[in-house]
C-alpha cells in the first residue's frame, strides 16, 4: 500500500487570538504549531495501515520552511518520507491548494510512487474549507468518502469507510485507488519515541517552490468577533455556592 | 478573592514560591497588613514555579547556597511536601570524577550528610535502567528529594491569611511603583492603588519590569531550559507516587533524567543560551500552556535524545515511550549565578527577592524576612546581596552576555579561579596600556581588570628558582603561574608596584560626618586628621560586614577605601546610615581617584628620590596619610600595607595616574622595582602575614574576637553591634582562626597536589572538626607563603584544636594530606614582629 | 437572479440547520426568489413549509439510485440545476452532508465554495464573512467566479419564516443525468450504534468536565449531576487525549459541536478549540477555580473555586430540594 497524507501547519492557540496589525494572519510570536486534530488521526491512520499491510507512506504539506517542523513529527510517528511545498503566502485557498498538492502528485506518480490511497484531515483547524480533499479526488478521478471515523482495507482490495450519522454510522465501500478525510476519533494518535524522533531528523523531505496561487476565495482581512461583552453573574464561591445554582436551574427549566 | 486595601505595611509582589514563603514568613515575624498580588490565577499563577523540575540536591560549591538549601529542605519537611528519593551525578570522564571528589570536599565542608562516591556497578544497583557502562562512576547524595513546590507555596500563604495578616490579590496587574524622594510610596494596580513604603518585588522573570516602574534595576534576564516528559514507562507502571528512583544528574552533558510518575523526565541546560527580554513573555490568555512554558525548538534537543539514549537505553529507547510533553521552560540567570535579594539601591523600601530557585525558594524568603524585620538575616547572604552589582555590571547586554556564557556551566567543572570571556574590559585602570607593555595577566574583579601577574617577569622565575616553586597538576596550576611567588620574592627584596584602582573609594563629609562613621565603624574613629585606621565593619549580631580603612581628611571628611568585590554594599550601608537632616552625607569617589601601591624594602628610597617631603619612618609614621608631591604630581600618600612590608598606597586623580606610573616606575628601576600582581597583593603576600579578607575569613557567620581582630579597648561610642561584640568578648570563642601549613604534599599517585581553598579541615583520621555553634572547619584561604617556604591555609578551628602543633589533616579531591596549626590567633607566620611595616 | 438551496430534511420534515440557510438565502436573495433542491422519501412534503420560508420552486430529485445518500450523485442533480438556472447563489447549510455536496458541486460547476459563511453580500465578487477556528476567528473575503456556492454556519442565523409566504410552491421533478462514478461512493448500510441515551448533540444539558478533572475516575460526580439534570457528560480535547473519555464524548471544534439549553463546564479554560464546540449553548455556567480563565467571558454564569467540592455540593442541593 501507498499512502500518501497530507498535514497543514496552525499555530497552537490558547485562549486568545491576537492578529498582526495587518490583519491578515494569527500573531505566532509565543505560539508553537502542529496539526490540526484530524490530521493527527490521518497521520497515525497512515502509518497503521503500513505497519498492517506493508506499502510506504508519505506525508506532503504546503506551508513556509518552518512546516517541516510538522513533518518532522509525522515522520516520528512513523512516516517514510516528506515533501514540502515551500509557500510564504497567506491567500492560499481551498482550490489553489488542492491544485499545487495535485501537482506534486501527479509529479509522484510520473516518478513512480502512485498513491493508493491519499489521506486527508476533514477540514483544516485553521481555514476550515473542507474542499482540499474533495477537489483533489476529482482532479485525479478517484472517488473521495468524507469525514471518516473508522477505515479498513478489506480482505478484497476494497476500503470500508464508516461515517458517524446521528446515533449510528453510515458505511461505504470503496474501490482503491481512493481520496479519504479523517475526524478526529478515528484512532488514538501516538506519542512519538525518542529513538523515532532521532530516525525521522534523517528521513527525506523533499522541497518544492510552487508557483503563487490566483485564489478565488480572496481574503481581505481577519477579525476576532468581539466576545459579546458578557460578565459571567458570579454565583458564587465553592460548594456555598450550590444553592443559588439549584436555583438557576430550575428557573432556566432543566432541573 | 479580598478587595484590595488602600494602604499596606507591605506589598509583596508574586505568588510564586518565593512571594508565598515570604508572606508567610513576613507574618510569622509578626508584620501585620501584608498585601500580597499576582498578576496570574492562584494556585498556580503561570511562573517558573508552576513548570519548574522540583528536584533538590542541597551540595553546592557556595556556602551561603547551601545553608539556604538545607533551611529551604526543613521547611519543606515540615510542609510534608517533601519526598526523599536520591540523588546521583554521574560522571563520563576521569575529569568529571575529580570534580565529583570537589563536590564530595563541599559537602564535607558544609555538612551535608551522608554523601559518597560510588562505582558504575553500585550506581547501577540504584538507578536500574542506567547503562552503567557509558559512566565511570558517581557522586550520591541519598537526602536529595522532590517537593510539591505549588503546595508548598498554598499552605504558606493560606498559613498568613488564616492569621489575618495577609490579604492575596490574584488577577491583579501591577501598573506603577511611585516613589517619592528615593523611597517607595505607592502601588498602582488594575485593582486599584495601595501606599506602602514597603514593596517587595518577588516576580521571578518578570522581576525587571517591577523594578523598572519605581526607577531600579533587577539585572536578571529570563532564560530558557529544555525539559520533556516521556512515557509510559514500563518500569514505573506500579508506581504508587511521583518518584521512587534517584534522580540522576548527568554531569557531562549537562542534562538530568528523573522519574515523574508512570514517566520520565529528561532535563537539559546544554543547549545553546536562548534569552528572552521580560517584555517579550506573553500574558496567560495568550500563552498556549503558561507564560513561562514556551513552545519547544526540537533542534536544540536533538543532542540531548542521543544523550539519554545513551545513558538510558531500557526507557528511552523503548519505543513504546513516548514523547508527552515538551516544552522551553522559562527560567531567571543572573550575572554570576546568585541570587538578588535584599533592598533595592536605587529606592528606599524596594526590596528583591528574585533569581530563587526551588531549591532555595523558603530559605531565601525565611532569610529575607529576618532581614527585613531585623536588618539581618540569619544565614549570611551577602554574596547575593543585589546592592553588590556596578552600574556597568546592571546593563541588559552585560547581564545577558554573562547569562549566556554561564547556563552551559550549570553542571560545568568551574575552577575556583576561573576567569569569564564575556564583558570584559569594562573599567580600565589610566595604567592599563603600561601593564600591557608588561604583560600583564589580566583578571577581572568588580568590572576592573587588573594584573594578576605579569609575563615580564619571568625571568625572576631563574632567579629565585625552587624558591619560586610549580605545580605539576593541571588543576592546582590553573589560572596561576610561579611568576607570582616570583614577583612576591622579589617585592620582598627589593620593592613592587601593585595597581589598586578597583578599590571602591567614598568620602563621609559633613557636620555629622564624624558620627555617621563611628556608628558603623568598630574601632574609635574620633582621631587627628591623616590618622588611617583599618576597622572592621559589624552587623548587628556581631559577625563581619566588612573590613576597611577609614582615613580623616579633614574635621568633616572620612575617606573610606574599601575592596573593589563589595564596594558597592558597603557605600549603600553608609548611606543608609545618613542622617534625615542631610548633616553627613556620602559620595562616591570610586572614579575620581586610582591607586598605585609601591611596596618593599626600598619603597622609602623610591619615594624619597621623587619627594622633598618627609617620607622618613619618623617623619610619616605607620596608619598616617598625607598629600604629598610626588615628581610632578600631587599624591594622597597613605602608609598601610596589605602586603606585609614597608610603603604606602598612593591616590592620585584618574588622569594623572599614568604620569604616576611612570614617574616611580623610571624612579624604581635603579632599585629593581618590579611591577607586581593581585596574585601577591590578594593572595602570597597577605597570607603569610595572616591578615583577613572579607568574603573568605570574615563574614556574617564569625565575628572579631574568633577571627582574632580585637585590638585594644571596646570604644564608648555607640556602633553597629556594640552589645554582641562585648557580650563576645566576655565569652570564650567557639572557633579561632588559625594559620595552618601544609606538611606533605604529595597523593597517592606520587602528585604534589596544592589546596585552592573551602576544602574541609579534618582530623588525621578524616573526622570532620565540628565548633559548638555547629559549624564545621574549613579552608579559608590558601595560597603559597613563598617568603617562609610553606603552602599555607587559614582555616576556623574549634578552640581545643586552636594550638600551635596541633596535627590535623586537610581533605583535597578525596584525599588527606597532613597539615599542622603553625598560628592559633592573628600572629602573622612571617615577620611577627612587623619589623618591615613598621621600618 | 435567484437562489439556489440544497434543504436537508427526514421524511418531508426540514431540518433545522436548513431553515436557518433558507433565511441566510433569503437575505442574500434581497427580494429575488429562492428555489430549492431536495431528494430521497418525503421530499415532495417539505413543499409547504418551504413555502412559509419564501422558497417559490421545489426541485425534487428523482432516480432509482438515489434510494441511498451518494454526495456526488446528489452534486449531480444540483450543477445541473446550477446551469440549467444560473443562480445569484447556490446555498446550504453548513452540515457534513451538505457541505460535502456543495464541494463537489463547485468543482462540477466550476464556482468556488466558500463554507461556514455568517454574513454574505452580492455581487461580483460577492463579499463574505465565514468562520475560521471553528469561529473563534472570522474572514472577510471577496468570493468570485461564475458560480458562487456557500454554506452556512450552523447557528450563524436564526431561522425565520418569511414575512409573506409564497402562495403557490411549484414542484418539479426532475431526474438527473446520473454517471457511474457518482455512486462508487455510496452508503451501502447503516449501522445502528445507539446506546438508548440521549446523544451529545441532542442533549438538553451537557455537563463537561476538562484537565481539571484530574483523572477518568474524576468523572463520576459530573456524571451523577448529568444523570440528575437528564442530560450526558462531554469534555474537552485534553481529556480524550488522555484516554479518560473516548473521542464521542469530546465537545470542541473537532469533537462534536452541542446545542444545549445549559451547557456546564467544569475545569475547562475556554481554548478557542473548546468554544468552537458549544457556540450554540443557550446558557453556559463555568465552574473554574479562575476567575479570569478564558471561558467566563463567554460564560453567562460562573462558579469560582475547586470543582471537586462544588459538583458533588450542586448535585447534593439537587437532591435535596427535590425530597423536600
Amino acid at each position: 500500500m501507498n499512502v500518501l497524507v497530507c498535514v497543514k501547519r496552525v499555530p497552537l492557540t490558547g485562549g486568545k487570538i491576537v492578529l498582526e496589525p495587518d490583519a491578515r494572519r494569527i500573531e505566532t510570536r509565543h505560539l508553537g504549531f502542529t496539526v490540526s486534530p484530524h490530521e493527527e488521526c490521518g497521520v497515525e491512520e497512515a502509518v497503521r495501515i503500513v505497519e498492517r499491510h506493508g506499502g510506504a507512506s508519505t506525508v506532503i504539506t504546503l506551508g513556509p520552511a518552518e512546516a517541516e517542523e510538522q513533518l518532522r513529527e509525522a515522520l516520528a510517528i512513523g512516516i517514510d518520507r516528506g515533501i514540502l511545498l515551500v509557500s510564504d503566502r497567506d491567500d492560499w485557498d481551498a482550490e489553489t491548494t488542492a491544485g499545487v498538492l495535485v501537482e506534486a502528485i501527479e509529479a509522484e506518480q510520473a516518478a513512480g510512487n502512485d498513491p493508493d490511497l491519499i489521506v486527508f484531515g476533514n477540514e483544516s483547524a485553521d481555514a476550515g474549507n473542507y474542499q482540499v480533499g474533495i477537489r483533489v479526488a476529482h482532479a485525479l478521478g478517484r472517488p473521495c468518502v468524507t469525514g471518516l471515523k473508522g477505515l479498513a482495507v478489506e480482505e478484497d482490495g476494497r476500503l470500508r469507510c464508516e461515517q458517524e450519522v446521528g446515533s449510528g454510522r453510515d458505511v461505504y465501500l470503496v474501490p482503491l485507488p481512493a481520496v479519504v478525510t479523517i475526524k478526529e476519533g478515528l484512532n488514538l494518535p501516538r506519542y512519538p519515541s525518542v529513538p523515532a524522533k532521532l530516525r525521522a531528523r534523517r528521513k527525506p523531505v523533499d522541497r518544492r517552490e510552487p508557483a503563487p496561487p490566483a485564489p478565488r476565495l480572496e481574503l481581505v482581512r481577519l477579525t476576532v468577533p468581539a466576545d459579546g461583552g458578557r460578565a459571567a453573574e458570579v454565583l458564587g464561591e465553592g460548594p456555598a455556592a450550590a444553592a443559588a445554582v439549584v436555583d438557576l436551574l430550575r428557573r432556566i427549566g432543566v432541573a | 478573592m479580598s478587595r484590595l486595601p488602600s494602604t499596606a505595611r507591605v506589598v509583596v509582589i508574586g505568588a510564586g514560591i518565593v512571594g508565598n514563603s515570604l508572606a508567610c514568613h513576613l507574618a510569622r515575624q509578626g508584620w501585620t497588613d501584608i498585601v500580597q498580588l499576582d498578576k496570574g490565577p492562584l494556585p498556580n499563577p503561570g511562573g517558573s514555579t508552576g513548570h519548574a523540575s522540583n528536584f533538590i540536591y542541597p551540595v553546592d560549591h557556595s556556602r551561603e547556597m547551601t545553608a539556604l538549601t538545607l533551611d529551604s529542605v526543613r521547611q519543606y519537611k515540615e510542609l510534608d511536601v517533601f519526598t526523599e528519593c536520591g540523588g546521583i551525578e554521574v560522571a563520563r570522564t576521569e575529569e568529571r570524577m575529580e570534580e565529583l571528589r570537589r563536590r564530595m570536599a563541599s559537602a564535607k565542608a558544609w555538612g551535608v550528610e551522608p554523601v559518597s562516591l560510588v562505582t558504575p556497578a553500585e550506581v547501577k544497583t540504584l538507578v536500574p535502567f542506567i547503562d552503567e557502562q557509558v559512566i565511570v562512576g558517581g557522586f550520591s547524595s541519598p537526602g536529595v528529594g522532590v517537593v510539591d513546590s505549588l503546595r508548598a507555596g498554598t499552605l504558606m500563604r493560606e498559613e498568613a491569611q488564616g492569621s489575618g495578616a495577609l490579604t492575596v490579590a490574584a488577577n491583579t496587574e501591577v501598573l506603577g511603583i511611585d516613589t517619592e524622594r528615593g523611597r517607595v510610596r505607592l502601588v498602582r494596580t488594575t485593582a486599584g492603588d495601595v501606599e506602602a513604603e514597603t514593596v517587595v518585588i518577588c516576580c521571578g522573570v518578570w522581576s525587571p519590569l517591577l523594578a523598572r516602574m519605581a526607577g531600579a534595576t533587577i539585572p536578571l534576564t529570563p532564560a530558557i531550559h529544555q525539559m520533556i516528559d516521556i512515557g509510559p514507562v514500563p518500569r514505573f507502571a506500579d508506581a504508587m507516587g511521583a518518584i521512587e528512583y534517584p534522580i540522576v544528574r548527568d554531569m557531562d552533558t549537562n542534562m538530568y533524567e528523573r522519574q515523574d510518575g508512570r514517566g520520565l523526565e529528561i532535563g537539559s541546560y546544554a543547549h545553546r543560551p536562548i534569552l528572552h527580554a521580560p517584555e517579550e513573555i506573553p500574558s496567560v490568555e495568550e500563552a498556549a500552556l503558561s507564560p513561562t512554558e514556551f513552545p519547544f525548538t526540537e533542534d536544540d534537543f536533538a543532542l540531548q535524545m542521543e544523550h539519554a539514549l545513551e545513558l538510558m537505553p531500557e526507557i528511552v529507547g523503548d519505543e513504546s515511550v513516548g514523547i508527552k510533553y515538551a516544552i522551553n521552560g522559562l527560567l531567571s540567570l543572573t550575572p554570576d549565578g546568585l541570587p538578588l535579594l535584599g533592598e533595592t539601591p536605587e529606592v528606599r523600601g524596594l526590596w528583591s527577592a528574585a533569581a530563587v530557585w526551588i531549591k532555595e525558594g523558603p530559605g531565601v524568603a525565611k532569610a529575607v524576612a529576618e532581614w527585613m524585620t531585623h536588618g539581618e538575616p540569619e544565614i549570611d547572604m551577602q554574596a547575593s546581596d543585589i546592592a553588590r552589582f556596578y552600574p556597568c555590571q546592571k546593563t541588559v547586554a552585560h547581564v545577558r552576555a554573562r547569562a549566556a556564557e554561564g547556563f552551559n556551566k550549570t553542571y560545568g567543572i568551574v575552577h575556583p579561579a576561573e576567569q569569564w570571556g564575556s564583558g570584559r574590559d569594562l573599567r580600565l585602570p589610566p595604567f592599563h596600556a603600561r601593564e600591557q607593555a608588561l604583560g600583564a595577566v589580566f583578571f577581572e574583579a568588580a568590572g576592573w581588570e587588573r594584573p594578576h601577574w605579569y609575563a615580564s617577569n619571568e625571568a625572576l622565575l631563574e632567579e629565585y628558582g625552587d624558591r619560586a616553586g610549580g605545580r605539576t597538576a593541571e588543576w592546582d596550576a590553573r589560572w596561576w603561574s610561579p611568576i607570582i611567588n616570583a614577583e612576591h620574592l622579589a617585592m620582598r627584596d627589593r620593592a613592587a608596584m601593585f595597581d589598586l584602582t578597583a578599590f571602591c573609594i567614598f568620602d563621609v563629609t559633613g557636620p555629622g560626618a564624624l558620627e555617621l562613621v563611628q556608628r558603623v565603624a568598630m574601632r574609635q574613629m574620633d582621631v587627628p586628621i591623616g590618622r588611617v585606621v583599618y576597622t572592621p565593619v559589624l552587623t548587628a549580631r556581631g559577625g563581619f560586614r566588612s573590613d576597611l580603612t577609614i582615613m580623616r581628611i579633614d574635621d568633616e571628611t572620612f575617606r573610606v577605601v574599601t575592596g573593589g568585590a563589595h564596594g558597592m554594599a558597603d557605600l549603600k550601608w553608609f548611606a543608609d546610615h545618613e542622617p534625615p537632616d542631610g548633616s553627613a552625607q556620602v559620595h562616591d569617589r570610586t572614579s575620581a581617584w586610582c591607586t598605585l601601591g609601591l611596596w618593599g624594602p626600598r619603597a622609602r628610597d623610591i619615594l624619597a628620590s621623587l619627594t622633598s617631603d618627609d617620607v622618613s619612618h619618623e617623619g610619616f609614621p605607620f596608619a598616617r596619610c598625607r598629600t604629598i608631591e610626588i615628581g610632578p604630581v600631587r599624591a594622597l600618600a597613605v602608609r598601610i600595607s596589605y602586603v606585609g612590608d614597608l610603603g604606602w598606597e598612593l591616590h592620585v586623580p584618574i588622569e594623572e595616574g599614568a604620569k604616576l606610573w611612570d614617574v616611580l616606575w623610571e624612579a624604581g628601576q635603579p632599585h629593581g622595582v618590579i611591577p607586581a600582581g593581585i596574585g601577591v597583593y590578594a593572595t602570597t603576600g597577605r597570607i603569610e602575614k595572616g591578615y583577613r579578607a572579607f568574603g573568605f575569613e570574615l563574614d556574617g557567620e564569625y565575628d572579631v574576637m574568633e577571627a582574632g581582630m580585637a585590638w585594644g579597648k571596646v570604644k564608648d561610642e555607640d556602633f553597629v553591634g556594640r552589645d554582641a561584640h562585648v557580650r563576645q568578648r566576655e565569652q570564650a570563642p567557639a572557633a579561632i582562626l588559625c594559620t595552618l601549613t601544609v606538611d606533605d604534599h604529595t597523593s597517592a599517585a606520587g602528585v604534589p597536589r596544592y589546596m585552592l581553598g573551602r576544602e574541609p579541615i579534618v582530623s588525621r583520621d578524616g573526622e570532620p572538626l565540628v565548633d559548638a555553634k555547629g559549624r564545621r572547619s574549613f579552608v579559608t584561604s590558601a595560597g603559597a607563603g613563598p617568603s617562609v617556604g610553606k603552602h599555607i591555609l587559614m582555616a576556623y578551628l574549634p578552640p581545643e584544636r586552636a594550638v600551635a602543633g596541633e596535627k590535623l589533616a586537610v581533605e583535597y579531591m578525596a584525599e588527606r594530606y597532613p597539615v599542622t596549626v603553625a598560628v592559633a590567633g592573628s600572629t602573622p607566620i612571617f615577620d611577627p614582629e612587623n619589623t618591615r611595616i613598621r621600618s | 437572479m435567484s437562489v439556489l438551496l440544497l434543504v436537508e430534511h427526514v421524511q418531508g420534515e426540514l431540518d433545522k440547520l436548513s431553515l436557518q440557510a433558507l433565511t441566510f438565502a433569503r437575505g442574500y436573495a434581497a427580494g429575488d426568489g429562492l428555489e430549492v433542491m431536495v431528494t430521497g422519501p418525503g421530499a415532495p412534503d417539505t413543499a409547504g413549509a418551504l413555502g412559509a420560508h419564501g422558497v417559490g420552486t421545489v426541485h425534487v430529485a428523482e432516480h432509482d439510485a438515489l434510494g441511498a445518500y451518494a454526495p456526488l450523485a446528489w452534486a449531480r442533480a444540483l450543477a445541473e440545476l446550477v446551469e440549467r438556472l444560473a443562480p445569484a447563489a447556490v446555498v446550504a447549510a453548513g452540515s457534513d452532508r451538505a457541505t460535502e455536496v456543495l464541494a463537489h458541486a463547485a468543482v462540477l460547476t466550476g464556482g468556488a465554495l466558500a463554507a461556514n459563511c455568517v454574513r454574505a453580500a452580492p455581487g461580483d465578487p460577492a463579499e463574505v464573512t465565514r468562520l475560521r477556528w471553528g469561529g473563534s476567528l472570522l474572514e472577510e473575503a471577496r468570493l468570485h467566479g461564475p458560480v458562487k456556492l456557500m454554506t452556512v454556519a450552523p447557528h450563524a442565523v436564526a431561522a425565520a419564516a418569511a414575512e409573506a409566504a409564497e402562495p403557490v410552491v411549484a414542484v418539479e421533478p426532475f431526474t438527473p443525468a446520473l454517471q457511474e462514478m457518482d455512486l462508487v461512493v455510496q452508503v451501502s448500510e447503516r449501522v445502528d450504534m445507539s446506546t438508548g441515551g440521549l446523544s451529545l448533540a441532542e442533549a438538553p444539558v451537557v455537563v463537561s468536565g476538562g484537565r481539571g478533572v484530574g483523572s477518568a475516575e474524576g468523572f463520576a460526580p459530573l456524571e451523577e449531576l448529568a444523570g440528575l439534570l437528564g442530560g450526558v457528560v462531554g469534555c474537552s480535547r485534553a481529556v480524550t487525549s488522555a484516554g479518560w473519555r473516548p473521542h464521542t464524548d469530546q465537545v470542541g471544534q473537532t469533537g462534536t459541536k452541542i446545542a444545549p439549553e445549559l451547557y456546564i463546564t467544569c475545569g475547562i479554560s475556554g481554548a478557542t478549540q473548546h468554544m468552537a464546540g458549544c457556540k450554540g449553548a443557550k446558557k453556559l455556567l463555568a465552574i473554574n477555580a479562575d476567575p479570569e480563565a478564558s471561558i467566563m467571558a463567554s460564560a453567562d454564569y460562573a462558579v469560582v473555586g475547586d470543582l471537586t467540592e462544588i459538583v458533588p455540593a450542586i448535585s447534593a442541593e439537587l437532591r435535596r430540594v427535590r425530597e423536600g
